[in-house]
């Protein structure tokens, strides 16, 4: 169990995703209070069909978008361990997108901020819809000293590991 | 402006590569809502003065992709294709799942609609408000699976060209068809993803008529304001939990019923449906979860069901063939009603026509009628081009559904759907083969008999429909159930899954509508005025038909002769329809519509309505 006292880290299990992107609709819900796929901070990518997955922050545990922001709009929150945006000092300059081994940071729709997760300030919205439902991609886990940079990945690398595991040999016809 | 739209339709006319919005005035869509009701309307004003005349494949029709207002709202998100259909000549509200409805909202757009014909292969490019159209020619002829990939593919790396600054992008929603809708084939479909449908009607055909091989949709805005977005989030929360209590149709997809429509209820397609029980357990559900399930849960946007599961088959000489569940339509359709009771087999098969694009449904249902032509040496060897068109075949029937799909040889004769097909060889033959077809108004019937009287439809369900033999649109008595065409119009129009809807209280989908909208709106008043109103349209469109085909409600509203012999096997044997009751039901079905004796819609029905225009054109039906 965690208590919203200490850092979080959201475990996923890619392989087990649905589709159905519940997870962005409870986001863009909670943070902009609409129904907004392209502003939510978590994202399904289907780049393959069936291959579904989120592609989210891992917070990985050297943080490279937050060093590499030249106006320091980015911060770690101490409470959650997320990667805080100042949407006012961001200049929407997308070091970020370059820095993120995943390339995971994307642009708001209005384009004048970057958007990360922000782990809901402890209550991730994502995981509570995707618990509901049992499909169980998403959980939230106390943050430990591991390796959450493995997670930071290009949405075509994710791919490509997904669609072989589920078509064999036949992905490369798909990717 | 009525909240929950984007408030405007995108217009392509592919003659002259003109693009524009067009904007339906407020009280239209209080009236007709969106997809279903609203291409009702958009076909009859456009097109109603000449309907017969107006070539479903020629490129007079105009074709539609319309979402409703309660798109990306309520769980499960879908969009309606329309137009012309060149397998009624009417019209048929077909909905297909995916995200392209929500993309399209999300983009700005209520719809699209497209007109002309474009010269060389295209497909259209939107994102937001930034529309293309672009060349196709080096995806025509390429099949569901490439053609995603293909597109997708171009498509985003076009978007991270053009728009590098968003970070990556995710890829856009395709609507698309095969190569049996760029061959104009009548059983064509509008596809999604590789697996997804819309069948009913034949806009595949429509769209490979209009040179359009795919339409491609990125939006970035939000979806559209509603009214009251605290109760749509409730609303939304209400449904999800009554999906989540009743496991059925997460747990095994609607792929449970090819073991058990046909065990249970005795109402699947057998052999052409020359039986509609089977109890071959080698075709129960866990035989596909074990053997060729490779994903259990597979959903579009917002669906707390994801009923689709992902199949592949791992051994043998189909090893490789990828397909969704099946689903129970194409489970029945592209196994017991070939005889076939093999998860592989049926994977196979199905995996094969959505690479042609063919509905698996339409599609089988001639694949069964050749065969059923076949056994009984109606059609022998040398008609089907060297084939030997034997019961449980699959290799044999996966040649003739590529035949389908490229018109060749037998194939350009079936690809034509099992009503025209069978008019041709009556001619050819001088038999009497309209008895083995099993269809409706030229659409074929969906896998759900109503001889056992153990399944959802009933003996007017399709003899009265106004989309024929779509088991997704039935009629029934009384017109405010559940199962009435009139709400099946609901869901279309408002276009949303109704497989989300089986828990809920009725009244729950008309809370949903003034949640988004802020319109109030009863189930009365929609069953008495609204969906009365789309109802009418739809039934004076497909009576004025043509130009190849028109029906006569005396002949046509009818059921398949099938459906009045006996049933041969299972617990139900010797059950069928009783003719004087059907006569009886139908009587009463007319009079509650408003139709008069010989099926047409009455003066007074239509003038009560407002449909004083259609009253006109109808006279000479009368």
């Amino acid at each position: 169990m965690t208590t919203k006292k200490e850092p979080i880290w959201i475990a996923r299990d890619l392989a087990k995703c649905s589709g159905c992107r519940k997870c962005e609709i409870a986001c863009s819900l909670f943070h902009e209070n609409r129904i907004w796929p392209e502003a939510s901070r978590i994202r399904v990518f289907m780049l393959v069909p069936g291959a579904d997955f989120p592609h989210f922050c891992a917070q990985c545990e050297d943080y490279p978008c937050v060093q590499s922001c030249p106006v320091n709009a980015l911060s770690i929150s101490k409470k959650t361990g997320a990667v805080l945006v100042n949407a006012e000092a961001c200049i929407a300059c997308g070091k970020c997108i370059d820095a993120c081994p995943g390339r995971i940071p994307h642009m708001h729709s209005e384009g004048k901020h970057i958007l990360i997760c922000d782990l809901c300030n402890g209550d991730p919205q994502c995981v509570q819809v995707c618990q509901e439902g049992g499909w169980n991609v998403l959980k939230k886990v106390p943050r430990k000293d591991y390796a959450y940079k493995l997670y930071a990945r290009t949405p075509e690398e994710t791919t490509r590991d997904l669609a072989v595991k589920m078509y064999g040999g036949k992905a490369e016809e798909f990717l | 402006m009525i909240l929950g739209y984007a408030g405007k339709f995108l217009e392509v006319n592919l003659f002259t590569d003109k693009i524009k919005e067009v904007r339906f005035n407020d009280d239209v869509l209080r009236d007709y809502v969106g997809g279903r009701g609203l291409a009702t309307k958009i076909l009859w004003d456009r097109l109603g003065n000449k309907w017969e005349k107006v070539d479903p494949l020629g490129p007079e029709n105009i074709l539609l992709f319309l979402t409703g207002p309660l798109t990306g709202f309520f769980p499960g998100g879908r969009i309606c294709v329309s137009g012309k259909s060149p397998q009624s000549n009417g019209v048929v509200g077909s909905t297909v799942a995916g995200e392209f409805g929500v993309e399209l909202k999300c983009a700005g757009y209520d719809g699209i609609i497209v007109t002309g014909k474009a010269e060389k292969p295209v497909y259209l490019l939107i994102k937001d408000s930034d529309i293309e159209i672009r060349d196709a020619s080096h995806v025509w002829g390429k099949d569901a699976k490439q053609t995603v990939a293909v597109l997708t593919k171009e498509c985003r790396n076009l978007l991270k060209t053009r728009f590098p600054q968003k970070g990556e992008w995710k890829e856009p929603a395709v609507l698309y068809i095969g190569p049996a809708g760029e061959n104009r084939v009548r059983t064509a479909v509008v596809a999604a993803k590789w697996t997804h449908a819309a069948g009913y009607g034949g806009y595949g055909a429509v769209m490979g008529s209009k040179k359009l091989k795919a339409v491609v949709v990125k939006g970035t805005g939000p979806l559209p304001e509603v009214a009251g977005m605290k109760r749509v989030k409730q609303l939304i929360q209400a449904v999800c939990e009554d999906v989540y209590e009743d496991d059925l149709w997460r747990r095994w997809g609607t792929g449970a019923a090819g073991y058990e429509v046909g065990a249970k209820t005795s109402s699947e397609p057998v052999r052409n449906w020359q039986e509609e029980w089977h109890d071959e357990k080698s075709y129960g559900v866990d035989q596909f979860e074990n053997r060729v399930w490779i994903k259990k849960y597979w959903g579009d946007f917002g669906c707390p069901t994801t009923c689709l599961k992902v199949a592949m088959v791992k051994t043998g000489p189909f090893k490789g063939a990828i397909t969704d569940n099946p689903d129970y339509e194409l489970q029945a359709y592209l196994g017991p009603n070939l005889g076939i009771f093999s998860p592989e087999e049926n994977v196979f098969l199905t995996s094969l026509i959505d690479d042609l694009g063919l509905c698996g449904i339409q599609t089988g249902n001639v694949l069964g009628f050749a065969a059923e032509l076949f056994q009984r040496g109606i059609l022998i060897k040398e008609d089907l081009d060297g084939l030997e068109l034997k019961w449980s075949d699959a290799e044999a029937f996966a040649t003739l559904a590529r035949k389908i799909a490229f018109r060749e040889g037998i194939g350009d004769l079936l690809a034509e759907g099992t009503y025209r097909a069978a008019l041709k060889i009556e001619q050819k033959k001088k038999a009497d083969v309209l008895k083995y077809a099993v269809q409706s108004k030229g659409i074929s019937i969906g896998a759900h008999g109503i001889r056992s009287g153990k399944d959802y439809p009933e003996i007017l369900s399709y003899a009265c429909s106004v989309q024929g033999g779509d088991h997704t649109s039935t009629a029934c008595l009384p017109l405010n159930d559940s199962r009435s065409e009139l709400i099946m119009i609901f869901h279309d129009s408002a276009v949303y899954c109704h497989f989300n809807i089986f828990g809920i209280p009725r009244k729950l989908k008309f809370e949903f509508y003034k949640a988004v909208t802020g319109l109030e709106l009863t189930q009365e008043e929609w069953c008495n005025t609204k969906a009365l109103r789309i109802l009418q349209l739809q039934r004076a469109m497909l009576l004025l038909g043509g130009p190849d085909l028109k029906w006569n409600p005396k002949i046509h509203d009818e059921n398949p002769p099938r459906f009045y012999e006996p049933l041969p096997s299972g617990p139900c044997k010797g059950k069928a329809v009783y003719k004087p009751r059907f006569v009886r039901d139908k009587r009463r079905y007319h009079e509650a519509v408003g139709w008069d004796e010989n099926g047409i819609p009455k003066s007074e029905t239509l003038r009560n309505l407002g449909l004083h225009d259609v009253d006109k054109v109808l006279e000479k039906l009368r």
